[in-house]
């Protein structure tokens, strides 16, 4: 016998060919002398074979043309930031529900969501939702600046901010803006425009800096109860546009606010 | 190296990269938006990534230390929009030891720590010096968790344990 002993270390690494021959010699002998120790070792085995069996197969899967494409998205919006459409700086995202007890049902079940989510979930589509199912029900107040100010909400919302900011033209696609408000973030605004269309069909873009800690996404969906998101997070910006609109057409309409952000005008 | 050479570099470790997700987080979708994510953290920080390095282990690290955030914070259900069209999935064929249905729930009654360190062993075939890099754990972590994994992954493939544990309340 080796003059030393054998180890769980031993055994782990003989599971996984990891020893040298002649150390792997005397773990021959040692499992033949015990039986139970030699099953364990037979599991173990049979562990790595069936896992590689159950996930090798993903390796054959062709690679999603999300996953395979170097992304560019970032950089534009970077540029942009710097100075071009929606540029804001020093606001801060974060709506919490609490005090807000007028929107009925539909702020109920997202309050469910929030509560069940906790304080530091995916806030962006969130809080996006959230003020979106606030105030776009309302009918005499949805915005603080109308559309017919735009210069003047620019202006303020630049002010309070503390950089230019301006909302994309949705036009083209039936979406012509309301106007804007300032949301509480948790250490400063939030910006919220407000669209529709002629159907009546309200549609939300929100604009938060907070998500410097946060990791940038790619192009997200995401949906809680009635209300349909998509959202991006690039450097500190996170981007987020709410509608109860059919998802497709969302889709439409967020693809031409990412263009107006690559290409501003 | 030049760059085209790391791009190409980076971009043969997808493959891997999915399947390591895949498993380590169970749902397809949820799976390739970790490797989005760790894509785009990875050709952002190209530039920072030593030469001389194993390229799949800086990768492999990226992911952890994001699904690490991800676990932390639960998340709003989110479903990538490609995944939707995209519904066809590779199924593994049958072994004749073990269910491999049985072995995908079994695997999710591992703690998160466990199930790493087992598929960064089993599945990526790492060293356990490898899986302490990626993991940013000493060595002898590696090795507890490992062996507190296979043995509880084992217990659950025989039947031992059907569900976690009922706790008891004091």
């Amino acid at each position: 016998m080796s003059p030393y002993p054998i180890t769980e270390a031993d055994i782990q690494a003989y599971v996984d060919g990891l020893l040298p021959a002649a150390r792997r010699a005397e773990i021959d002998v040692y499992l033949a002398n015990h039986p139970d120790e030699a099953a364990r070792v037979a599991a173990y085995r049979a562990q790595n074979a069936a896992l590689r069996s159950l996930f090798n197969p993903v390796l054959d899967e062709p690679v999603p043309g999300r996953l395979s494409v170097r992304p560019r998205a970032s950089r534009h919006l970077r540029r942009l930031a710097a100075g071009f459409a929606i540029a804001i700086a020093g606001g801060a995202a974060g709506w919490t529900l609490r005090g807000t007890t007028q929107s009925g049902s539909e702020l109920a079940s997202l309050g469910g969501a929030a509560v069940q989510a906790g304080a530091h979930i995916d806030p962006l589509a969130r809080q996006a939702a959230i003020a979106h199912v606030v105030y776009s029900p309302d009918v005499r107040r949805p915005v603080e600046i109308g559309a017919e100010q735009e210069d003047q909400l620019v202006a303020w919302l630049s002010k309070r901010i503390g950089a230019p900011i301006r909302p994309p033209k949705l036009g083209k696609l039936g979406y012509e803006l309301i106007g804007g408000r300032l949301l509480p973030g948790n250490s400063g605004p939030v910006a919220q425009f407000m669209y529709h269309n002629v159907a009546g069909e309200r549609l939300t873009l929100y604009v938060s800096t907070e998500q410097a800690q946060n990791h940038d996404t790619g192009f997200r969906f995401a949906q809680e109860g009635p209300v349909n998101v998509f959202y991006w997070i690039d450097g500190k910006f996170g981007y987020a546009l709410s509608a109860g609109i059919d998802k497709g057409e969302l889709a439409r309409v967020s693809g031409a606010v990412y263009e107006q952000l690559e290409k501003p005008s | 190296m030049n760059i085209d050479a790391e791009e190409t570099q980076l971009l043969a470790c997808i493959p891997r990269l999915r399947r390591y997700a895949r498993a380590l987080v169970g749902d397809r979708s949820a799976a390739d938006d970790l490797v989005q994510d760790t894509l785009e953290k990875g050709w952002r920080k190209l530039s920072q990534w030593r030469r001389d390095s194993d390229m799949r282990a800086w990768l492999f690290g990226i992911m952890h230390n994001l699904h690490v955030d991800r676990v932390r914070r639960p998340r709003f259900t989110a479903v990538d929009l490609a995944e939707r069209e995209d519904l066809l999935t590779t199924r593994a064929a049958q072994t004749d030891a073990l269910d491999m249905r049985d072995l995908d729930a079994a695997l999710r009654l591992l703690p998160q720590e466990q199930r790493e360190v087992l598929l960064l062993i089993a599945l990526e075939e790492m060293t356990y010096d490898e899986a302490a890099g990626v993991l940013g754990i000493p060595i002898g972590t590696v090795m507890s968790r490992l062996s507190r994994g296979r043995e509880k992954l084992r217990a659950a493939m025989e039947g031992r344990i059907v569900a976690p544990p009922l706790k008891v309340v004091k």
